[in-house]
Order: C-alpha cells, then structure tokens, then sequence
C-alpha cells in the first residue's frame, strides 16, 4: 500500500476533532459544545444515509426529510405511547429502548421507502427530484393534519429514551452512542461503494445504459440503494428526536431535505466523510453566525456558491483532490 | 448450411415519417461475421439498438437463440447473450477501464447484489478483465480512467467489455472508428478469430476490414436491405456499385 492519501488524512483528522473535542468539552464541564457535537454528529448521519443514494447513485432525492422525519416521529410515538402506559396499533407494546426504536425507525422507513423509489424511480432527473418532494410534502402534511400527535405543534418526549447499561440523559454518553452510530454506518458506506452493489450503483449515475448493455437492471440497483438511504435517514431521525426531545413536522418539511442535499454539496459528494464536514461547516456557521445575525444562511448560501463553482468535489475534495476509482 | 443464432423478420421502425428500418430481414449464423454496411443515415445503428434493446421496433420479430426477444429490455437481453459495443462509446466515464471491464465480469458472474466484499481485491473480478483488456491491447492503460482515453481506446474497450460479457452474438457497430490503419489492422486479426467464440453483426464503414473479414455482407440503403450476399457478389452487384460502393469496389 502507498503512502496514505491525502483524503485518508483529512478524513483522519476530522474523526479526530469529531472524538477529541466533546471529550474536552465534557472535562471542562461545556456541555453545550457536546450538544453542537450531537447535532453534528446527527446531521452527518442523516446526510450520510442520503449519500448512498445521492453520491453513489446520482439519484438526487428531494424527499429524505420524509425519512428523516419518520424515524423522528418513531421516536416520539414510540416513547410517548410507553411513558403514559398505552399499546399501541394491535395492542404491540411501547418501549423507550433505543435499539428497539431504532429497528422500528428503520424497517418502516425501508417499507414507506420501496413504494416511493419504485414510482420515483420510474422518473429520472427533474422529474425525479419533483415526485420525492411531492411524497416528501404529502407526508408532512399528514403529520401537520394529525392532531393525535401534536399536529402542527410536534410532539415533546418527556425524558430521553434509554440504552442498555448507558446513562443517556447526560450529554457526553448519548453523544458517544450517536457518534458509535455514525461510525458504524461509515463502515456500512465503505463496504458498499467498495463492493460488486457499489460499483454497479456507481456505474449507474454515470451511465445507465452501459449498466443495462452489460446485463444489469438499473432499476433494481437503484431502488435498493434508495430502501437503504432511507433506512439509514431515518435511523438519524430517530437519533435527533432523542437528541431535541421533540418532533416536529418542520424535520420532515423541504427545506430539511434540501438541508441534507446542501450538506453533501457542501462536504463532497460520495465521499465517505463528505457528510462529515459538511455538518461540521453547517453547524459551526449555525452556531457561529446564528447568534450575530439571522441571516447566516446567507453567508452559508455563499460558501455554498463557492463550492459549487470552484470546488465541485465539495470542500473535502479542495483539500484532498479529486476522487479516484481504482 | 449453419443455423441461425440471430433472425430479424420484416423488421420496422419509423421516426416521424423517416422510415429508418424499413422491413428487414436478416439472420446470423453461428461462426460468421456479418457485415452490415451502407451509406451515413442507412439505419444500420437503429437496426443495432432495436437487437440490442434499446429502441423497440415497431413491426416484425427478433428471434434470439430460438426465442423472441419482444418486450425483453435491454439487460436481459444482454444477459441472455448479446453483447454489443456502442458507436458513440458508452462507457462509465470516472471508472478506469479495468473498472469498466470488472462491472461485465461480474455481472456475467451473476448477482450484483452482493454488498460488503471488496471488489478491488477481487482476483476473480480483476484477472479476467486484466486478462480482457490484454486482448484488445489495452493492458496498458488499465489504471486510466476511461474519460481519458482517447477515442481509439475507447472503442477498444467497448470491444474488451462486451468480450466480457462472453456472449452468444456479438453486435459490433464501428469498432475499428478512430483507430488509425495500424490499430485497425491489430483489430481486424483480432476480430477474425472472434467469429469462432460467437458470430459477429458488424457494422464497419472500413471497407478493407469488411472485406477481409465479412463471411456475408448485407447492404442497408434508406432503411432497406438491398442485397445480401458473399463479399464476391456484394463487389459485383451493380445496385450496390451505384448506391453505395461507387470507386471502391
Ligand atoms: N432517435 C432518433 N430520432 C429521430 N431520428 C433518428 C433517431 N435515431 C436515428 N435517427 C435517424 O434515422 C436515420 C438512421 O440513423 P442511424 O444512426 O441508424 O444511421 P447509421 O446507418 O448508423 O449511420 P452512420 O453510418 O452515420 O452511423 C438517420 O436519418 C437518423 O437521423
Ligand atoms: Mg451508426
């Protein structure tokens, strides 16, 4: 193996800052720092899980916040109907476990998410952004229209689900469960860009009629690879509801999806840390900005502009330089 | 005489009034090449796309290896056998051309959804495509992606991909295009002993290549068949000197 890439190092150093600085946060007793850190951590998942679709698979997704809401609302409903001692739908049991909401979020994003690749992907390109909005907003306005779960106002958990053996009301250990999360669903990334799914999802964003004239279907690829984007958006989902405490329709509204797809642009597409720094950019101009003028989204539509004109490879492609398929 | 591997039956296909394939017939028979040759604008790569899957006719019957290829789309088709390059290259252009290559090998091995393995260190991926890519003399070049490679190249690994693919027929639309005389030689040799692997369709505007090579030649004017034959009586056929031929026969 050569000497390591200059990608490899960025990528190093991000996980790095991503680890060292809450545990620095939480020795000082700055737990607000962890909190930001949740957040990005969170963030990097749900961008995460649009990447797959998004960066390997070309599939630009303008609905994820459906995803990302329903693993929320999985979250809150879940714990909810077990803090006042309700079943709920067939008399199933409620639970604050996180592992078992956890599943729950992400077998009934992957269930809502087969329906609408299936007809989203009959579509391609404008067309395709426009319908998983359209199913996106239809979504939303169900849960705006839902008073059973706080309607427009969202729906308050009343203490933070648990985890087996932690203690996930303090800052520092829920911040370690989620950045566990994320470093497990890297791992997941890697493996599939790396392997025979990832390189026929990979073709198919660059040409999918030399995926079909070797003998293999794109649509079947795709849809695969949107099921396990969904899955993946909506495990954040559930993670940001725990993190906040609270579900809103506003985590399944456009601008959320549009979030995500600017989190991406932002770090790199299909770049395993894309995500990562893109949160990072986000949130630290969130934090930064948010407190000395509203309008810091647009000093972020700016760098935006920037990356979008002069770094395409996102701002982890301006320090590593352009991808490689070896 | 040989079966056919490959009939086309009073094949049609109209764009607007343009009739671009205007009731053909035609077959390939198993260790032949083919030739299918005519002037710019003839329909000869509409008759490849409408084999291959990617245009549907709109009259008549392909009939592949026994069976009828109707309302088959295009990767089935390719999995049942057909392996066709492109005119205008089709590649997946971030890919290197080993990359390009490996993505034939394994879908001809079978599922691509397969999802942790590596397929960089798949030896079962990469040798065979290695070993593609040195019969069509582009060793070389495995490590560059196939945005760069130059035309020539190109087409030389549309040719190595759909040797991958290790079809029953191949359909081959200009592969010796932007070759040079010295490539297009290497790959005439080449393409001669192919026919024995499985018959080739070949649309070749070189007429060197195509009289070397063709077994048979089936001549396509404005859509239609105008004669087929040995590369003997296609030189001596007047209606194909004044269509198409002209001096150089
Ligand atoms: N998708 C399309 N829509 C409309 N017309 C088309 C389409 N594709 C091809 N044509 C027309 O059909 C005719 C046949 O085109 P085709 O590409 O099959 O010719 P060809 O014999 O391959 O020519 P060349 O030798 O230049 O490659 C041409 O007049 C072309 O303009
Ligand atoms: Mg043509």
């Amino acid at each position: 193996m050569a000497a390591l890439s200059r990608e490899t190092i960025a990528n190093g150093v991000l996980a790095l800052l991503l680890l060292v600085v809450p545990l620095l946060a939480a020795a000082s007793g700055e737990t607000f720092y962890i909190t930001l850190a949740t957040r990005i951590v969170i963030l990097a998942l749900a961008a995460l899980g649009l990447n797959i679709a998004l960066g390997l698979g070309g599939l630009v997704s303008f609905g994820h916040a459906a995803f990302f809401g329903l693993g929320g609302y999985v979250a809150g409903i879940l714990a909810t109907h077990a803090f006042n001692g309700e079943a709920l739908l067939f008399g199933l049991p409620a639970t604050t476990s996180m592992p078992v909401i956890w599943l729950v979020a992400v077998l009934l994003c992957g269930l809502v998410a087969l329906p609408i690749g299936a007809i989203s992907l009959r579509t391609s390109g404008v067309y395709f952004i426009m319908i998983t909005l359209a199913f996106a907003q239809m979504i939303y306005y169900f849960a705006v229209s839902w008073p059973d779960y706080g309607g427009e106002d969202g729906l308050s958990l009343y203490v933070r689900n648990t985890f087996p053996g932690v203690n996930t009301a303090q800052p520092l250990p829920y911040f370690l469960i989620c950045l566990a999360v994320l470093a497990a669903a890297a791992c997941l990334f890697w493996l599939l860009r790396g392997s025979r799914f990832g390189a026929a999802l990979e073709a198919a964003r660059q040409n999918t009629t030399r995926l079909s004239a070797v003998g293999i279907a794109p649509f079947r690829i795709k849809l695969v690879a949107f099921v396990i984007s969904a899955m993946v958006t909506g495990l954040a989902g559930a993670l940001f509801a725990d993190l906040n405490r609270f579900v809103s329709p506003s985590m399944l509204s456009w601008q959320m999806s549009g979030e995500l797809i600017v989190l991406i642009i932002l770090g790199g597409k299909g770049r395993l840390f894309g995500p990562i720094a893109g949160a990072m950019v986000y949130v630290l101009f969130e934090y930064a900005l948010g407190g000395i003028t509203e309008r810091w989204q647009f000093f972020l539509g700016l760098v935006l502009l920037g990356v979008v004109l002069f770094a395409r490879g996102g701002l982890l492609g301006l320090v590593a330089g352009r991808a490689r398929h070896g | 005489m040989a079966e056919a591997i490959l009939q086309l039956t009073d094949l049609r296909k109209n764009f607007g009034a343009l009739k671009a394939t205007d009731g053909v017939s035609l077959d390939l028979r198993a260790g032949e090449i083919h030739a299918l040759i005519g002037p710019n604008g003839a329909g000869k790569s509409t008759l490849i796309h409408q084999i291959s899957g990617s245009l549907t006719p709109d009259g008549g019957s392909i009939r592949f290896l026994g069976q009828d290829m109707a309302g088959l789309d295009m990767a089935v088709r390719a999995r049942r056998g057909l392996g066709r390059s492109f005119q205008i290259s089709s590649l997946a252009p971030e890919f290197t051309a080993l990359r390009n290559v490996m993505l034939a090998v394994q879908a001809r091995q079978g599922s691509s959804f397969r999802f942790f393995r590596s397929v960089g260190s798949d030896k079962s991926l990469t040798d065979p495509a290695m070993a593609m890519l040195a019969r069509v003399g582009l060793e070389n070049r495995a490590s560059v992606p196939a945005a760069e490679l130059s035309h020539g190249e190109r087409r030389q690994l549309e040719v190595a991909i759909a040797l991958a693919l290790g079809p029953k027929a191949f359909l081959l639309d200009e592969p010796m295009a932007g070759l040079g005389p010295d490539g297009s030689k290497k790959l005439t040799g080449f393409l001669d002993a192919l026919r024995h692997e499985a018959p080739i369709l070949l649309v070749e505007h070189d007429m060197d290549a195509v009289f070397a090579l063709a077994d048979r030649i089936s001549v396509l004017v404005y859509g239609r068949v105008i004669a087929t034959g040995t590369v003997d009586e296609i030189r001596a056929n007047p209606e194909v000197r004044r269509a198409y031929l002209g001096d150089t026969a």
